[in-house]
């Protein structure tokens, strides 16, 4: 089985078609890597899949539940809210401006949801709170405010907060992209840290060298279609499509 | 002269506890009123939204006076008599609601929508995610232009004047004409101004109270 499963997805916006047909399985415990030009996507693919998009066509498959599927006429089904909602809270996303919650410490930020959609008690999400901090080496800013940290900081935080849901699949909407790059590689420790533990994610990611040391299979999509994917070694030794090779070449 | 000015004023000040009363009813019942109509008017539902939007444009397009004789002089035509204080409260609180209901929405909508994206990943529901996360900041955006709104109901208070009720402006006046004497009018400006101070340091600690979270 796998953890999830995309067919065949199309997403227009204002008539402008963005996804035309993007295909892709992942199975547990797979770090995939999402590469690509700027709109070629990869970002509105992802957010189809935890429905911050509703696609058009085709069907999205979390952990064998479908969250929505085609009909015959192949237009797209989901399936009522509440069902949705609880099928995505298999998956925890990290976005570009991590988008942490400004009135709230760092602390709070991570108990909030635990706390108002899991019904946990406060003891036990702080618990797990602190332990996730730990990880992201931030124990000492528990008590601070999003604004007093630093990019890599909140995104750090960001990560701890999603991973507070306990998600069996992390989704990184490049998650550096907002970053200085020296702060970067704290964030990319802590992804590669997730990946040794064996979370399947999904990451689009315009770091190549993050794509080609932690991902087990990197896609290359371009203008809303996959061009091509396989390993790291494959995609960025011996491409085989010209786009691709095309787009190595400007960013490698 | 000094007795007789504290003469005044403690006339006057029986007068400031119907434009109090009056103060904070209105505010009380007009802000969970502008809150509830401001998420009506962002709502999905077009009838709704179309609703809030006349309500809104009527209750600020016309005169608050106009609105305060319509309730207590138009009002009985309809079947409906009510009595100074209520037809009073029933026009403010209106009036300010709709007021409130456009600071609140702008307010609402001022919020990043990552914000509304984050929540979602989360699992939050729509409630959940205005609660939780968009309400609290949206009030701490939201405090100067309230406390204009409020600081201008004080002043419009003395409006009800015009359906004779007892109010702060009122005693003032009533003790103008008996004495021929404008030195009331003064001691009411006092008070108008005293109560603005108030609130205006009132407002400045709320404004410090939720700076220092972001």
């Amino acid at each position: 089985m796998y953890m999830l499963k995309a067919e065949n997805i199309y997403k227009s916006f204002h008539g402008l078609e963005v996804l035309k047909g993007i295909s892709m399985n992942v199975k547990k415990g797979e770090v995939i890597a999402i590469i690509g030009p700027s709109g070629s996507g990869k970002s509105t693919f992802l957010r189809c899949l935890n429905h911050l998009e509703i696609i058009d066509k085709g069907s999205i498959i979390i952990e064998g539940e479908v969250m929505v599927s085609s009909d015959k006429d192949g237009i797209a089904r989901y399936k009522p809210e509440k069902e949705v909602r609880r099928i995505c809270r298999k998956m925890g996303m990290v976005f570009q401006n991590f988008n942490l919650f400004p009135h709230m410490t760092v602390l709070e930020n991570i108990i909030e949801a635990p706390i108002v959609v899991n019904k946990t008690h406060k003891d036990e999400a702080v618990e797990t709170a602190l332990k996730l901090l730990h990880k992201v080496g931030l124990e000492d800013k528990k008590d601070s405010y999003p604004s007093q940290l630093s990019g890599g900081q909140k995104q750090r935080v960001a990560i701890a907060r999603a991973l507070a849901m306990k998600p069996d699949i992390m989704l990184f909407d490049e998650p550096t992209s907002a970053l200085d790059p020296e702060l970067t590689g704290e964030v990319l420790k802590v992804i590669r840290e997730l990946a040794q533990e064996r979370m399947t994610m999904l990451v689009v990611t315009h770091e190549m060298g993050f794509a080609r040391e932690v991902a087990n299979r990197v896609v290359f999509m371009d203008n809303g279609e996959v061009i091509e994917e396989g390993t790291p070694e494959l995609i960025f030794n011996t491409p085989s499509h010209e786009r691709t090779k095309a787009f190595l070449d400007k960013v490698l | 002269m000094l007795s007789y000015i504290l003469d005044v004023t403690v006339n006057i000040l029986k007068g400031t506890i119907v434009t109090l009363q009056l103060f904070f009813i209105t505010v009380l019942l007009s802000i969970p009123l502008g809150l509830a109509t401001a998420l009506a008017r962002i709502s999905k539902f077009r009838i709704l939204r179309d609703f809030m939007g006349a309500y809104i444009w009527l209750f600020r397009g016309t005169p608050l006076l106009l609105q305060l004789f319509f309730v207590y002089y138009g009002l009985p035509y309809f079947g409906i008599t009510l009595e100074r204080f209520p037809a009073a409260i029933i026009a403010f609180a209106l009036n300010y609601a709709a007021y409130f209901a456009e600071i609140f929405r702008a307010g609402i909508q001022s919020i990043d929508k990552g914000q509304y994206e984050s929540a979602k990943a989360l699992g939050m529901t729509y409630w959940q995610t205005m609660r939780r996360i968009i309400l609290p900041q949206m009030v701490r955006r939201v405090l100067p232009p309230v406390s204009n709104e409020v600081i201008t109901l004080v002043k419009d208070t003395a409006l009800v004047y015009a359906i004779g009720l007892a109010e702060l402006l009122r005693s003032a006046k009533r003790i103008v004409d008996r004495d021929a004497i404008t030195v009331p009018f003064i001691v009411a400006a006092f008070i108008y101004l005293g109560l603005t101070l108030v609130l205006t340091g009132v407002f400045q600690k709320l404004e410090k109270k939720y700076e220092i979270k972001e």
